[in-house]
C-alpha cells in the first residue's frame, strides 16, 4: 500500500495499522443519463479512483465544491451507493454485499443537508426513538436511548416540543441525536450546515466535536466551507470526482491556489496572512485563525 | 420607498399573537444596494414581503414613489412588478418545460404583448449569464447554480425598481457564491436599478453592500455604511453576528495596541493598515 500521510499522523498518536473504520481503495462511480428510450446519453464519472482511509476515533472533513462528487462519496459510505470499480470497506464490512447491508448502516449513520427533510415525527423525543425502535431495541432501552443522546447533542429540554417550533440549528441537532440513538461507530454529516444562519452552524459543528471527543465517534463532515475543517484532524479536498489534496488542516490551508483552483473559496485570515507575506511580513503561512495571526504580529513587533 | 411606524404582528387576533417586527421606520433610496442582515427570526423575511405586498402591516403606513401601497385604488400586482422578489432556493420554483418559457411567465403575467416578453426575457437571460443555448433546455437539466440564475432572470425580466433577493447565496460553494455576488454588482452597475440583499454572510455584505442594515428581535437596531456598522463588534456578536474577519483581527490587535487603524473592512484595507503600523 502507498504511503498515506494519514498513517503518519495515526502513528503519532499511538494507533496501530491495522484500525481502520473507513477504507475506499479506488473508488469509481458514474452516473448515467437516458434518453426516453432508456439509452445512455450522458456518463458522468463523479468518482474517479478515490482512496482514502478513515481511523476510528478520528474527525475527517471531505471539502469539495458543487459536483467535485462530495455527496456521491457520502453516499457511498453506508451503502446508499455501491461503488462501480473499486471497493469501500465500512468496519471491515464490504458495502457492496448486500448481505452487508444493514449492518453498514448500523455502524455508519448519515445526516442530511436538509433537517426538514428528516424529521418525521411530531414530537422530539419520538423521533429520535425512531431509528432504534426500527432495528429492534427493547421499549426500555430505547427510551434510555434517547434521553442519553438528547443530552449529548444538548437538546434534551426540547424533548417533548414538536420538531417544527425548533429553529434550522436546533433540527439538525434532533437529527443527529437520533443517529446517536442507534449507536453508529461512525457519523456521516452531509453538508449539515448548508442551510443554517452562522449560530446554527457554530451548534451542529460544536455538538459534532463534542461526540468526537466524549463519545469517541468517528466524524466524516462533508463540507464545502473552508472555515468549518479547521478542527478536524486530518482533510480530504476533493475536485472533479478525486482526491485532490489531503493532509492536516494547516497543510490544506497553505495552498490557496489549489483549493481556488477547486472552487473552494480561502479564508478572509488565509489572504491577509498572504497579503503580509507577499509585502515581505514573514507571516507563517499556515494560520488557522484570527486569534492565531494577532498573537503572531503582536510577537514580530515586539521583536522590532 | 418609505415606511413609517410599521408593526407587524403573527396571528393578529389569536391567541398566539407574536410581534415579528416592532415600529419600522426606514427609507429606501433609489439606487441603493443594500445589505439586510440578522440572525434567523429576527424579522427580515416579514420585512421583504411587506416591501413587495405579500404581507400586510398590522399598523403603519407604507409608501412606494410617493404612493400609498394600501390605498385601495392602489394595484398591488403593479407593486409586485416593480418591487421584485427572489426567494431563498429560488430554483425550488422553476416548473416550466424549457428556460425560456420559464423567465417568460413573469412579464406574460404583467399582460405585456408577445414581442415585449420575448425581448425582456432575452436580456435578462444574458444579464445572468445563461447563453442561447440553453433557452429550450428544461430547467431542472441545469446545474444548482445555473437554475439560481434563471430564477434571478425571471424576476429580472420583469424590470423591477427595486430587487430583493432573500439569500440567494444559500448552499452555493465559495465560487458559485462569488459569481451570484458579481452578478448583482453587474446589474446594479448597468440598470441602477436598487438592491436589497438578505444574507447571513458579513463578509459579502461587507464588499458588496453600501448601506447594511442589522435587525434583531423585529426591530433595526443598526443602519449605516459597512464601515460604521462593523465598527460595533460587541454588539454585532451579542445579537448573534459576526463581523468581517479582517475586522475582527484590527480589532482583536486594538485591544493590545496602538496607532493601528481599524476601520478596514476588507482584506486589502486590514493588510495596508497592519503593513502601516509594523513599520511604524
Amino acid at each position: 500500500m502507498v504511503d498515506n500521510p494519514h498513517d503518519t499522523w495515526h502513528h503519532e498518536r499511538g494507533l496501530k495499522d491495522g484500525e481502520i473504520m473507513i477504507q475506499a481503495k479506488d473508488v469509481s462511480f458514474e452516473y448515467f443519463r437516458r434518453d426516453a428510450e432508456g439509452n445512455v446519453v450522458e456518463v458522468k464519472r463523479a468518482l474517479d479512483g478515490i482512496n482514502l482511509r478513515v481511523k476510528p476515533g478520528s474527525f475527517v472533513a471531505v471539502l469539495g465544491a458543487n459536483g467535485s462528487g462530495k455527496s456521491t462519496f457520502a453516499k457511498h459510505l453506508n451503502a446508499l451507493l455501491t461503488p462501480a470499480e473499486g471497493v469501500i470497506y465500512v468496519d471491515g464490512k464490504d458495502t457492496s454485499d448486500p448481505g452487508q447491508e444493514l449492518a453498514v448502516r448500523k455502524t455508519a449513520g448519515m445526516v442530511f443537508q436538509n433537517p426538514d427533510n428528516q424529521i418525521i415525527a411530531g414530537i422530539v423525543q419520538e423521533d429520535v426513538g425512531f431509528g432504534p425502535e426500527n432495528i429492534g431495541v427493547p421499549t426500555e432501552e430505547i427510551w434510555k436511548r434517547v434521553e442519553n443522546s438528547l443530552k449529548s447533542v444538548g437538546m434534551y429540554a426540547y424533548r417533548e416540543s414538536s420538531p417544527n417550533h425548533l429553529s434550522g440549528g436546533q433540527k439538525q441537532r434532533v437529527a443527529i441525536a437520533g443517529i446517536m440513538a442507534m449507536k453508529p461507530k461512525c457519523i456521516i454529516l452531509d453538508e449539515p450546515t448548508a442551510m443554517l444562519d452562522p449560530q446554527g452552524r457554530r451548534s451542529v459543528l460544536q455538538t459534532a466535536h463534542q461526540l468526537n471527543k466524549e463519545e469517541q465517534i468517528t466524524v466524516i463532515l462533508i463540507t464545502h466551507y473552508m472555515e468549518e475543517v479547521v478542527n478536524a484532524d486530518y482533510v480530504y479536498v476533493m475536485g472533479d470526482g478525486q482526491v485532490r489534496l489531503e493532509g492536516t488542516p494547516r497543510q490544506i490551508f497553505a495552498e490557496p491556489a489549489e483549493l481556488e483552483r477547486w472552487r473552494l473559496g480561502v479564508p478572509e485570515i488565509t489572504k491577509i496572512a498572504f497579503g503580509l507575506h507577499s509585502a515581505g511580513v514573514p507571516v507563517p503561512m499556515d494560520v488557522l485563525d484570527a486569534e492565531e495571526l494577532a498573537q503572531w504580529l503582536l510577537e514580530y513587533r515586539k521583536g522590532r | 420607498m418609505h415606511l413609517q411606524h410599521v408593526n407587524y404582528i403573527y396571528g393578529m387576533g389569536t391567541s398566539q399573537e407574536c410581534p415579528a417586527l416592532c415600529d419600522i421606520n426606514l427609507e429606501i433610496r433609489d439606487g441603493e444596494f443594500i445589505g439586510l442582515v440578522g440572525h434567523s427570526g429576527s424579522g427580515k423575511s416579514t420585512l421583504i414581503q411587506l416591501l413587495n405586498g405579500l404581507e400586510r402591516v398590522s399598523s403603519g403606513e407604507i409608501y412606494f414613489n410617493g404612493q400609498d401601497i394600501y390605498d385601495p385604488d392602489y394595484s398591488l400586482k403593479e407593486l409586485r412588478g416593480k418591487v421584485g422578489l427572489v426567494f431563498q432556493y429560488p430554483e425550488h420554483q422553476l416548473f416550466e418545460t424549457s428556460v425560456i418559457a420559464d423567465v417568460e411567465f413573469g412579464p406574460k403575467n404583467l399582460g405585456l404583448d408577445q414581442l415585449d416578453v420575448e425581448l425582456r426575457s432575452f436580456q435578462a437571460l444574458k444579464q445572468v449569464g445563461i447563453g442561447d443555448d440553453l433557452l429550450d433546455v428544461s430547467p431542472l437539466a441545469l446545474s444548482g447554480g445555473q437554475k439560481r440564475r434563471v430564477a434571478i432572470a425571471g424576476v429580472l425580466a420583469m424590470e423591477p425598481e427595486i430587487l430583493i433577493l432573500d439569500e440567494p447565496m444559500a448552499g452555493l460553494d465559495p465560487a458559485g457564491r462569488d459569481e451570484i455576488l458579481e452578478l448583482l454588482a453587474g446589474i446594479h452597475r448597468e440598470k441602477q436599478i436598487t438592491i436589497i440583499l438578505v444574507s447571513h454572510s458579513m463578509d459579502d455584505v461587507a464588499k458588496y453592500a453600501d448601506r447594511i442594515l442589522v435587525m434583531n428581535a423585529g426591530q433595526i437596531v443598526l443602519d449605516g455604511t459597512p464601515r460604521q456598522v462593523f465598527q460595533y463588534e460587541d454588539e454585532l456578536r451579542q445579537i448573534g453576528l459576526d463581523v468581517p474577519q479582517s475586522t475582527a483581527l484590527l480589532h482583536r490587535l486594538s485591544k493590545e495596541t496602538e496607532g493601528l487603524r481599524t476601520d478596514g473592512i476588507t482584506v486589502q484595507e486590514s493588510v495596508d493598515a497592519i503593513l502601516d503600523w509594523i513599520q511604524e
